[in-house]
């Protein structure tokens, strides 16, 4: 038995001259070497440039109808995506459209994010009675699909845009929820919050601390799986007339009014759902590929 | 450092207990499938014990006998269901005791997972940092505190300092939440299965480890552990539960060269022996403990005990002193001349033993 306590320890790791990282440095390091995923983000990246840039960008007015090019093929000169059933440059359509489908994606997955992850911090770290009060309330919002509560919420509130990212900020908020309480709950016993108590911290220094931390990685990874949800109820709001309004670019809507263009000309009516597809499984992907980068290495 | 010296000092002087714990009760509902409370788990039963200071109590016992609980309970981690307890004379969260704030500083605990009792978002600076500072410390002065006891506890503060918990190794985060314990100089550490969970030689080093801090800061400790050897070598006093109730207390040589009560003795004997010519072939003890929601009428070790009788069945032994010690108490029929057990000693030999010991 070594006499003294300060001797070399066994077992040590390989000294290393540079301080850590920190856990966002590690989780980019580890992000940067999937391919994949880094893909995913080029992609995000461009679409959205191209939609904040499109003013700029656009080969063409968006709202400039014009009876004789109507429905043009793709690849038609002056218009390289064709043109709408109003003879609108489908490109340009397409780069604006994104602005607003892009916004109808991200604003209500953020607002139920601060939302719910409020919500559910309280309720997992009081525990308790007041955790039943608070889940079992937000349960009646699981009795109904989420298309139809947004429907319900949107059709109820009436049609526009703010109206119908209040609805989806609605839908959201539930799911948030029960991810964070699910995740404080589970942290909230551990011992090193055990630990802080023992301390003397008050509630609000250990959450801050302690709980905030170890719950944001999980519930950040589930909320950016909703950005592709909220994209797509977004543009079936808009389709089934309850968000967007015409003449708006938006790619749900685009996709509505180009309905009756589906025989005459299926490619052109297919392009805004192609982009809606693209970017949500880019949305889709960029998540599985944060939620593997998060994953602590013990 | 001392944030307030008042909170630290010796009160109630050496022959003070430093703590003292009174019937000790704390019982889990158990919920039926509609949410119904009708049964409970009597995790702690009337558990009642001192620790006199600069002293190390051991806690023994198999899993679910109730140790850990008392720990909690003792942390203030968990409020109990009935008992009090004293801490150097103050009563405490009572009426001019000692207030709860107070006690937790003058208390720490170390906990058996060294990776669940730290915060993997936090570097090891940080953790040991967080307490003081929630106390008004200034974030270079808690710097500066870590530092010093990651150095105390054997750990290179500009090596170490700036990792994070994954990067360690189990014994060098054990050392870790020693040093986060020792942050508030607390007169009290409580060591839940504190090494259980480290291999033999990181074990051997982290117990000198505590041994020094203990001369060196006056600690007193609870320690609780279901390793005896551990016990034997740790503490001062030991007492053995058994089903949340204490079945045996005493000093250590009289516990280990003399345990009275057949659950210790049992154990004991199953503790692998390095010597071949003494190993024990067959198990002392049999079968797994009762269920702590229905624990046995009488005696609770009964249907497990070599030696139990019809009056183990029906009435529960209390805690005594042993006749030849009035440090040791054990509750068992045995030990008790009036019970009416066949083996317990006679009135008489009783009398004559404490004689002697008091002669």
């Amino acid at each position: 038995m070594p006499a003294s306590a300060s001797l070399a320890l066994p077992g040590a790791a390989p000294l290393r001259a540079t301080d850590s990282p920190g856990y966002w440095g590690t989780v980019w390091a580890q992000l940067r070497r999937d391919p994949v995923a880094m893909a995913a983000a080029a992609l995000l990246l461009l679409l959205v440039l191209a939609a904040l840039l499109a003013p700029w960008l656009a080969p063409a007015d968006p709202y400039k109808a014009s009876m004789i090019k109507r429905l043009l093929p793709m690849g038609s000169p002056g218009h390289w995506l064709g043109t709408d059933e109003l003879g609108r440059d489908m490109l340009t359509r397409l780069m604006f459209g994104g602005r607003l489908s892009l916004l109808m994606g991200v604003v209500p997955v953020a607002a139920a994010f601060v939302i719910g992850t409020s919500i559910g911090l309280f309720a997992g770290y009081v525990g308790g009675r007041v955790n039943m009060l608070i889940m079992r309330t937000l349960d009646i919002f699981y009795a109904f699909p989420s298309v139809l509560l947004a429907v319900a919420i949107a059709g109820a509130l009436g049609p526009g845009l703010s109206n119908s990212l209040l609805a989806l900020t609605l839908v959201f908020v539930p799911q948030v929820v029960r991810v964070a309480e699910s995740v404080t709950t589970q942290v909230r016993s551990l011992d090193y919050v055990e630990a802080a108590r023992m301390s003397g911290a008050g509630a609000f220094a250990i959450i801050r601390v302690h709980v905030l931390g170890n719950v944001l990685g999980p519930i950040f990874v589930y909320a950016s799986g909703l950005l592709s949800v909220s994209m797509i109820l977004a543009s079936g709001l808009s389709f089934l007339g309850l968000g967007v309004k015409p003449p708006e670019p938006e790619w749900g809507l685009m996709l509505n009014t180009l309905r009756s263009a589906i025989y005459l000309n299926p490619w052109i009516a297919a392009l805004p759902g192609a982009m809606i597809f693209i970017t949500s499984v880019a949305f889709n992907v960029l998540a599985d590929g944060v939620r593997s980068a998060m994953e602590l290495r013990t | 450092m001392n944030t307030s010296p008042l909170i630290h000092q010796d009160r109630g002087g050496p022959k003070q207990a430093l703590l003292e714990v009174r019937d000790l009760k704390k019982y889990f509902p158990v919920r039926g499938s509609f949410g119904a409370a009708g049964k409970f788990v009597h995790a702690v039963d009337g558990v009642s014990f001192a620790v006199a200071k600069g002293q190390t109590l051991g806690i023994v016992g198999e899993s679910g006998c109730g140790k850990s609980t008392t720990a909690r309970l003792v942390a203030k981690l968990m409020a109990p269901d009935s008992g009090s307890m004293v801490f150097d004379g103050d009563g405490v969260d009572e009426f001019r005791g000692i207030a709860l704030k107070d006690f937790r500083r003058n208390l720490q605990m170390v906990f058996q997972d060294s990776f669940a009792s730290l915060n993997p978002r936090l570097t090891v600076a940080q953790t040991i940092a967080f307490g003081p500072q929630v106390h008004g410390m200034s974030a270079k002065d808690a710097e500066r505190l870590a530092r010093d006891l990651l150095m105390r506890v054997g750990m290179e503060p500009d090596q170490f300092g700036a990792r994070y918990p994954h990067e360690l190794s189990g014994g060098q985060r054990q050392r870790v939440n020693i040093a986060r314990a020792l942050a508030f100089d607390p007169r009290l550490l409580i060591l839940d299965e504190a090494v259980a969970a480290l291999d033999k030689s990181v074990q051997a080093q982290v117990l000198n480890l505590l041994q020094e801090l203990k001369a060196e800061r006056q600690l007193t400790y609870l320690f609780i552990s279901h390793d005896l050897h551990v016990v034997h070598y740790l503490s001062d006093q030991v007492m053995v539960m058994y089903l949340g109730q204490i079945v045996e207390i005493g000093p250590v040589e009289r516990i280990y060269g003399h345990a009275m009560h057949p659950y210790t003795q049992a154990l004991l004997s199953a503790v692998p022996s390095m010597d071949p010519a003494h190993r024990t072939m067959s198990s002392p003890i049999s079968g797994d403990p009762p269920n702590p929601i229905d624990p046995p009428a009488g005696c609770r070790f009964h249907d497990r005990c070599p030696k139990a009788q019809a009056i183990c069945q029906s009435q529960a032994p209390r805690l005594m002193v042993v006749a030849t010690d009035p440090a040791h108490q054990v509750a068992c029929h045995l030990n008790d001349p009036h019970a009416g057990h066949g083996n317990a000693p006679s009135v008489e030999y009783a009398a004559t033993a404490l004689n002697e010991v008091s002669a």
